[in-house]
């Protein structure tokens, strides 16, 4: 077990941070962008948006389609994204009782990539409509073959884990083969598995509510029975809980959440492993802290990662997952060794 | 209490963390590759310079007619071409088309898959961005065209003793005439060759006559390819044909040197950018699909003056992306623009 270092927050001041580091990120984000819109104009119309509140602002027509067409969508999409992979991560870490899982395991990312990628290389110009349905479909049949695979071979993590790995290789192995038959489509295909979040618009927000209200709800439901399951399978028994049987349906609401992510923003990876991390060092290992939490930060985490993402090379953008790799590789690596030297 | 994970779960995942990034980079690599190669096909700031001192040194007077041997310098450097050929294989869409119009179809063995016009061309599963130098020594040519000397074109097929000519995309207008003049005086065709150029200069002057050379304050976005939303400077072959109404490109001031004339823009950009009129360059089905219909709907969009205006012009994506004998056609879709835009 992680001996979370330094001073642990009480639960009300965690969740009082974390939800401050969101709005404050939110904020950040929606002042700042290739429009250079004026920052005391922004935040006026912003706030001209609550209601009874009445405040005249200076943005014109132009301004307006920029911040609440544009903008805004962008930041409520990256949000959620933030969110869902987080909450994702942090249910599959306590599923596998492993620490560097994340939504990409079993077989998820590898599955939406090469649903996408049949989507863009077969569909042509109807596939731009159909590549989010691919990617979500993929990435849910990711997570059933590998859980099936794993099922067939026993029923420790352990198995689970490795079937995960083999079907996500074998996926990527067609997806890569598809890419190198089908030239003309490379740059489209790349960027997509890139992820980003340049495309948003409130209708992709409100499609993807509803699954990932559901999968969030019934990964938070299960916080309790995680912790349980930290202790091992045996003991958890002992308690009167199935652990094969939480373990599906915490697997399923992960796979949900990260397919419903996946599908409006492509490949991000890290998000579901630093940030769950992050907030086991701030508020302790128990996953009835760590899951709603990993929501809250998750979102702000991601928010501020398009906000680099769309204004460090402005008027271009970086892919956001270029952005989450950067902050996220060292993290990964720091999270590594200071495990090891726990575990030793 | 008890470990968070066995430890071999822990490598396994480690494990797999690192064959996924393998594998992510062996796409970066290739993609990369592909992504020079179609920005090339779009006019590349790199390869231009070549084909400026390329071709125009290469045509003299004295060289008129269809004598042979013919020793030509095209932007892989100098070439002999010893007798007249009769086994042309081209690997360059542009190529193909400039083969054709100088009269030399009937000389052509085998196009690349991209060559699709004529459609009477060859058409073969031969590639200009990946060559395989035996799939194309299997057609014996005595002469083969590309755009670029890629996975040894080149040196290898010079080992066979068959010349090769590189004529990458053109910086200029001039760069597009000069590697006209240049294939008709590789195929014994330069009288026609000479035509075919005098015939495109006709025509585009004739339609930025009649819509006009100065169009001061008319912006543009030109639109490569959408999310991520690529356009051309004014710097760049097509910014250049369209200054020749005095348009200019938003993504001017977007320009960094790193992007070789054609930056990437944010949406918020472009629409901020109220641009006059939007030419889509990915309009057709093979290239993304953008059709004014499309871009109407893009959210924040409906602010642009373009849009508003119902100027979202969508192009025939191929002649947008060459630099052929088709160049009038796609001057003549701007002027129309131009000419509703300002009247």
């Amino acid at each position: 077990m992680i001996r979370a270092r330094g001073r642990r927050l009480p639960a009300a001041r965690a969740y009082g941070v974390a939800a401050a580091f969101l709005v404050a990120a939110t904020l950040v984000s929606a002042l700042v962008g290739a429009a250079d819109l004026n920052p005391v104009a922004t935040m006026t119309a912003l706030l001209d948006k609550i209601p009874f509140v009445h405040l005249p602002s200076s943005l014109d027509q132009l301004d307006r389609a920029v911040l609440f067409d544009i903008r805004l969508p962008r930041i409520i999409l990256a949000a959620l994204v933030g969110g869902l992979l987080s909450v994702a991560g942090a249910g599959y870490q306590g599923v596998f009782r492993n620490p560097l899982v994340d939504s990409g395991m079993l077989g998820a990312s590898a599955g939406a990539g090469l649903g996408a990628t049949l989507a863009i290389v077969y569909l042509g110009s109807n596939g731009t409509a159909a590549v989010p349905v691919a990617a979500f479909a993929g990435s849910l049949a990711g997570v059933a073959i590998a859980y099936l695979s794993g099922a067939v071979g026993g029923s420790g993590t352990t198995t689970l884990l490795l079937a995960g790995v083999a079907v996500a290789l074998f996926l990527t192995a067609v997806q890569t083969y598809l890419m190198q038959r089908s030239t003309q489509d490379l740059q489209q295909i790349y960027y997509w598995l890139l992820g980003s979040l340049s495309g948003a618009t409130w209708q992709q927000a409100a499609e993807i509510l509803p699954y990932a209200a559901v999968s969030v709800a019934i990964v938070l439901l299960h916080g309790r029975h995680l912790d349980v399951l930290s202790v091992g399978d045996e003991e958890a028994h002992a308690l009167g809980l199935h652990p094969g049987r939480i373990r599906l349906v915490v697997v399923a609401a992960c796979a949900l959440a990260a397919a419903s992510a996946v599908a409006v923003s492509g490949l991000i990876g890290f998000v579901g492993i630093v940030v769950p991390h992050v907030v086991r060092r701030l508020a302790g290992p128990s996953y009835r802290l760590v899951l709603p939490l990993s929501l809250l930060t998750g979102a702000g985490f991601l928010v501020l990662a398009d906000t680099l993402a769309r204004t460090v090379v402005s008027p271009a953008e970086l892919p956001i997952g270029v952005v989450t790799a950067l902050v996220g590789s060292p993290v990964f690596v720091w999270i590594l060794r200071s495990t090891a030297a726990v575990r030793t | 209490m008890k470990p968070l994970a066995p430890k071999l779960a822990a490598l396994t995942a480690a494990l797999t963390a690192a064959a996924l990034t393998m594998a992510a980079l062996t796409m970066a690599a290739l993609t990369m590759a592909a992504l020079t190669a179609a920005l090339a096909g779009c006019g590349s700031a790199t390869t231009t310079s070549a084909s400026t001192s390329g071709p125009a040194t290469s045509a003299p007077a004295a060289a008129a007619g269809s004598s042979f041997p013919v020793t030509l310098t095209a932007a892989n450097g100098t070439v002999t071409i010893k007798a007249k050929p009769v086994r042309i294989v081209s690997l360059a869409p542009t190529a193909t088309e400039d083969l054709y119009a100088v009269g030399a179809g009937p000389q052509v063995v085998a196009v690349d898959q991209n060559s699709d016009y004529p459609t009477t061309a060859k058409r073969t599963s031969l590639s200009g961005l990946t060559p395989n130098l035996e799939a194309i020594a299997k057609y014996a040519p005595d002469l083969v065209i590309s755009y670029q000397d890629a996975n040894g074109l080149v040196s290898g097929l010079g080992r066979l003793g068959i010349p090769v000519l590189i004529e990458p995309a053109a910086a200029t207008l001039a760069d597009a005439y000069a590697q006209i003049d240049q294939i008709g005086q590789a195929t014994g065709h330069y009288a026609q060759a000479q035509q075919t150029v005098t015939s495109m200069k006709t025509q585009i002057a004739a339609e930025v006559r009649q819509a006009g050379s100065s169009h001061p304050g008319l912006t543009y976005y030109w639109e490569l390819t959408a999310n991520p939303y690529y356009s051309v400077t004014s710097s760049t072959f097509i910014g250049q044909i369209l200054a020749l109404f005095g348009l200019k490109s938003i993504a001017d001031a977007a320009d960094k040197a790193s992007d070789g004339g054609y930056p990437q823009l944010s949406p918020e950009y472009i629409v901020k950018a109220q641009p006059q009129i939007i030419f889509l360059a990915d309009n057709q089905a093979a290239d993304g699909g953008q059709t004014p219909a499309i871009v109407s709907r893009r959210p924040g969009w409906s602010a642009i003056p373009a849009v508003k205006d119902g100027e979202v012009i969508g192009l025939n994506d191929d002649i947008a992306s060459r630099w052929g004998p088709r160049l009038p056609q796609l001057v003549e879709q701007i002027a129309q623009a131009v000419e509703r835009a300002s009247g």
